[in-house]
């Protein structure tokens, strides 16, 4: 089903890195420090959810 | 138009993929925001708000997306309000570092972090979406209310930016390279200095 798309592993689809903008003068650096970027979001994707936001839906659901 | 419109099924399909998408939320609104606690602050108040307006997601778009504008305007509206601005929590931060357990340079993930806080609002937000989001330039174009070329753009300067930081940065690397180099300097100064000396006795 289409939630596939983004909601499966936690790791949305990743574009090539040649898709990279032209231009950037500091191409050979890139991969690297994009990788961190990648794992700075993804450490948080990763965590444990608090119980407050299962909670929430939880409240939304009954009241509803 | 009201929530009661819609059957017992729907809700159950709204609460799981609402419930799918929080993680990505908060991993967007901290890379926002920079504060663990304000950003899921802000990705309650989101989750209020997508809750309230689930009759008006419209099946077969992006459910991500669609959470992520609501999102945006959340913190867009705090923003204004003042209440999150500079406001970086350095300590939070590193503690996050230190329970990620694949990083091989964790020196390297805190720069990055600094960089990226460092970065305009807008450009830090495109290339959050793009470089680690995982959006087209299409989907963060419409996630933003701007232009495809808009968005190109502050990516372009986003990431031109971070490398600049990142080049400048006096962190060492461990590599050597920077001592082999002091090291080759002095010899030449030596060297200089000794021809000098030997001139002035000719």
């Amino acid at each position: 089903m289409a939630t596939q798309d983004f909601s499966g592993s936690g790791q949305p689809p990743r574009r090539p890195p040649s898709s990279r903008p032209a231009g950037s003068r500091h191409g050979g650096q890139a991969p690297e420090w994009a990788d961190g970027l990648r794992k700075l979001y993804d450490s948080v994707v990763d965590e444990p959810l608090p119980d407050a936001f299962r909670d929430l839906l939880d409240k939304l659901d009954r009241d509803a | 138009m009201a929530i009661h419109d819609l059957t017992a099924a729907d809700r159950a399909a709204f609460k799981r993929e609402l419930s799918e998408a929080i993680p990505h939320l908060r991993a967007f609104a901290r890379g926002l925001c920079g504060r663990p606690d304000m950003a899921d602050d802000l990705v309650q108040e989101t989750l209020l708000k997508a809750w309230a307006a689930q009759n008006r997601f419209e099946p077969g778009t992006s459910f991500r997306a669609w959470t992520f504008v609501i999102l945006r305007n959340v913190y867009l509206t705090e923003m204004r309000r003042n209440r999150f601005r500079g406001e970086y929590d350095e300590t939070q931060a590193e503690r996050i570092l230190v329970t990620s357990e694949t990083q091989e340079e964790p020196i390297h993930l805190a720069d990055m972090r600094r960089a990226l806080m460092a970065l305009p609002d807008e450009r830090r937000e495109a290339l959050l979406l793009v470089g680690a989001g995982g959006f087209s330039y299409e989907e963060a174009a419409q996630i933003c209310g701007c232009p495809v070329g808009t968005i190109k753009s502050r990516v372009g300067r986003a990431r031109a930016a971070v490398a600049a930081m990142l080049e400048s940065s006096d962190m060492p690397r461990g590599d050597g390279e920077p001592a082999a180099t002091a090291h080759a300097a002095i010899i030449q100064e030596m060297e200089d200095l000794a021809a000098a000396a030997a001139l002035a006795h000719s």
